[in-house]
């Protein structure tokens, strides 16, 4: 029953071809419904993201969408309802789907390296009874470079900030070598370096094909660094291109009476701000 | 030492067991499930006595079963409780903790009252009575020991996945419920090998003292095994050794104390997380702030009259910041000792070097005001006691930084000229 580990090699290419059948949306989730308890944290969701674009996930707090994101990677149980990745199982598409968990879910004074916490993204791969190999550790490194990290490989992960110890998550994922990113909250408390640092990898693994899909709490910069927007709580509220989906209604739909929240959208809508000023 | 039949027996189990009880505490402690050990432990004593009860006998084998299948009903019951209910880890431990060992201690008592129950030794299993430790013991525990060995090197990496991010490992599609239970199982093998040793009450010190200590020592996982590993079984022998040369010391206690005191050296003493390094860390931190406060002082005086050759007096120089002669003296002392400043009989200079050394201080406090005046628009006259903590912080390559970013001022919002970064010759 244990699932077979993934023999896949890395790609000698940064370019990934384009899904098994085009038109094929990156992720489907139809109908989902997934409760804590007898608590409801998403009801029906109807949702497709198409490949190759930057999405946003926007809601206030507590909308669901850390849960949606583990829903789709199977970390919750659904109620009712299913998800696909490229038109089929997310059991099947597994290798295909990198993970970037919020920075908090995990201790940060574990006995471990940043070079070992990105070798982590390999294991899936490494297999079952096998030792991390030098080629192995080369892949790291070389992920670690991506993010501007390579020099505080051997760094206790305790000595890194917080801006770097997310960069660390990112490399992990990169590791994973995935077609499609889900993301939660990658830009949450990072300095402007890591936020810039971010927003390039993004962007980069968009230019090379893959698809991206990140929690984001920043109202003010979802135009500016997305595609697509996916507007939550706890039902879908809207999804679509930034040009037609992110306007004031649908933000009024989403966030209710939270006037503060509404008051800060209206005002990165009317006036888009460039990234030096944006952040915090 | 001439060593006893008996003797050898506890050496070798209290050895093992402080090995073995180290490795898997290692994964107890950073899993924070400390007392999930303990826990186990508890849950083991009806088994044990259930055993003894349908058995009749007090053979290792019997009870050794009893033990394992009661202490894997506890854990698994509080794995259970997590995932199934609202109770959170910490109340589902407290709670098979205790209504086991209520059982356990109700069966105990009955069974003392059997006519041939005062004899059955069972309550050796409550403080553990190494002693009783014989040939066939060590052979179980050794093939245990041997098993649950094999399978930490087996799924090593995995069991780091499993205790640093759960959630991730999923996401490989490694399955981690499955991980997370084998782990338990080595776990509750451990500590029902420990128990005859060490007994129910203390056998969780063997788990996390051992882990804690070595933890203080080392940043890496593998490292932080061996080591833990290694605190166990020396703590298993020394302290074997010692109740054994001293009469009726029993082995149990005597060992938890030899690793307690190996982790309160390691607390103290340990580099980067040692309490004691801390403190001296603070002082040398406040050595370098009163140095470079004198050198500054020092720098400052001469700068008003352009002379830096000519000593200053030791009350003038005292008067600067309210010190007394015996404060002025001790921030001298390095000084002069490093060749930075030189004494004439009671009064004191910057020798060259020691002006280029004042001169980066003042520059770093100069910068830094530059900065509060013009990018944070404080007034010019609240600069002054920011900069003095911050010329203290401040990193040479963090001033060149700031320098550049502010289009290399000449001088501070007082007017008084920045000094030039250290040349490169002056500085190697």
């Amino acid at each position: 029953m244990n699932p077979k580990p993934q023999i896949i090699k890395v790609p000698e290419r940064e370019e990934i071809s384009p899904a098994a059948a085009p038109g094929v949306p990156a992720i489907e989730v139809h109908d989902l419904t997934v409760a804590y308890r007898t608590q409801p944290v998403l009801w029906d969701v109807d949702l497709a993201l198409p490949e190759g674009k930057l999405i946003a996930i926007v809601g206030p707090n507590g909308a669901g969408k850390s849960t949606l994101l583990k829903a789709i990677l199977g970390l919750v149980p659904a109620v009712t309802g299913w998800v696909q990745i490229f038109g089929e199982t997310y059991a099947k598409r597994r290798s295909w789907v990198g993970y970037v968990p919020q920075r908090e879910s995990v201790d940060w004074d574990f006995p471990t390296s940043a070079l070992d916490v990105v070798t982590m993204g390999l294991y899936g791969r490494i297999g079952w009874l096998r030792r991390p190999s030098k080629h192995h550790r080369e892949t790291a490194l070389s992920c670690l470079d991506k993010v501007g990290m390579r020099d505080l490989a051997h760094r206790q992960i305790s000595q890194l900030s917080g801006g770097q110890q997310q960069r660390v998550f990112l490399a992990r994922a990169l590791a994973q070598d995935a077609r499609l990113y889900l993301m939660d909250e990658p830009f949450a408390g990072v300095d402007a370096t890591t936020e810039r640092a971010i927003l390039t990898l993004l962007k980069d693994l968009r230019a090379s094909g893959r698809t991206v899909v990140a929690v984001h709490h920043d109202l003010q910069t979802v135009a500016e660094y997305f595609d697509h927007v996916v507007l939550l709580n706890l039902r879908l509220v809207a999804s679509g291109p930034i040009s037609t989906t992110f306007n004031a209604d649908n933000l009024q739909r989403t966030y209710g009476g939270k006037l503060t929240v509404l008051t800060q959208a209206t005002e990165a809508l009317l006036q888009k701000r460039p990234l030096e000023s944006g952040g915090e | 030492m001439e060593l006893t039949f008996t003797a050898r027996n506890v050496l070798i189990g209290a050895t093992l067991l402080g090995a073995l009880g180290g490795t898997l505490g290692s994964f107890a402690l950073l899993r924070r499930q400390s007392l999930l050990g303990d826990a186990l432990a508890h849950a083991a004593l009806p088994g044990v006595c259930i055993a003894y009860l349908i058995t009749g006998t007090k053979s290792p084998l019997p009870l050794f079963a009893g033990a394992l299948v009661a202490g894997l009903i506890g854990s698994l019951l509080i794995l259970a409780t997590v995932r199934w209910s609202r109770i959170k880890e910490d109340s589902a431990i407290g709670i098979v903790l205790s209504v086991f060992f209520g059982v356990g201690i109700v069966l105990l008592t009955f069974i003392q009252k059997l006519p041939a129950g005062n004899q059955s030794g069972l309550d050796k299993y409550l403080f553990g009575q190494a002693a009783t430790l014989v040939e066939d013991d060590l052979k179980v525990m050794a093939v245990l020991g041997a098993v649950v060995v094999a399978f930490v090197v087996a799924f090593y990496k995995e069991f780091k996945l499993l205790s640093f991010d759960p959630g991730f490992g999923s996401s490989l599609g490694l399955p981690m419920r499955r991980l997370e239970v084998l782990l338990t199982l080595l776990l509750v093998v451990v500590v029902v090998v420990g128990l005859q040793t060490v007994g129910v009450v203390l056998i969780v010190a063997t788990l996390i003292t051992p882990a804690a200590a070595a933890r203080q020592w080392t940043d890496r996982l593998g490292a932080m095994l061996l080591l833990s590993a290694g605190i166990g079984a020396a703590s298993g022998a020394v302290g074997s050794l010692a109740s054994a040369s001293l009469s009726r010391l029993p082995t149990g206690p005597v060992i938890v104390l030899v690793s307690s005191s190996v982790l309160i050296v390691s607390l103290l003493l340990a580099p980067q997380r040692g309490i004691l390094w801390a403190r001296v860390r603070e002082r040398q931190a406040a050595e370098r702030i009163r140095r470079e406060n004198l050198l500054k002082d020092l720098y400052l005086l001469g700068e008003r009259k352009a002379d830096w050759a000519t000593a200053l007096t030791w009350p003038h120089l005292m008067g600067v910041r309210g010190q007394t002669g015996r404060e002025l003296s001790r921030s001298a002392r390095p000084l002069i000792a490093d060749g930075l400043a030189e004494q004439i009989g009671d009064t004191l200079r910057l020798t060259p070097a020691g002006r280029k050394e004042a001169e980066q201080v003042v520059r770093k406090h100069r910068i830094w005001e530059v900065y509060l005046n013009r990018r944070l628009e404080l007034p010019s006259d609240h600069v002054h006691r920011d900069a003095e903590a911050m010329e203290h912080t401040l990193s040479e390559l963090a001033v060149a930084e700031l320098e550049e970013a502010l289009g290399f001022p000449e001088s501070d919002p007082h007017g008084s000229p920045i000094p030039p970064r250290r040349s490169q010759r002056a500085a190697s």
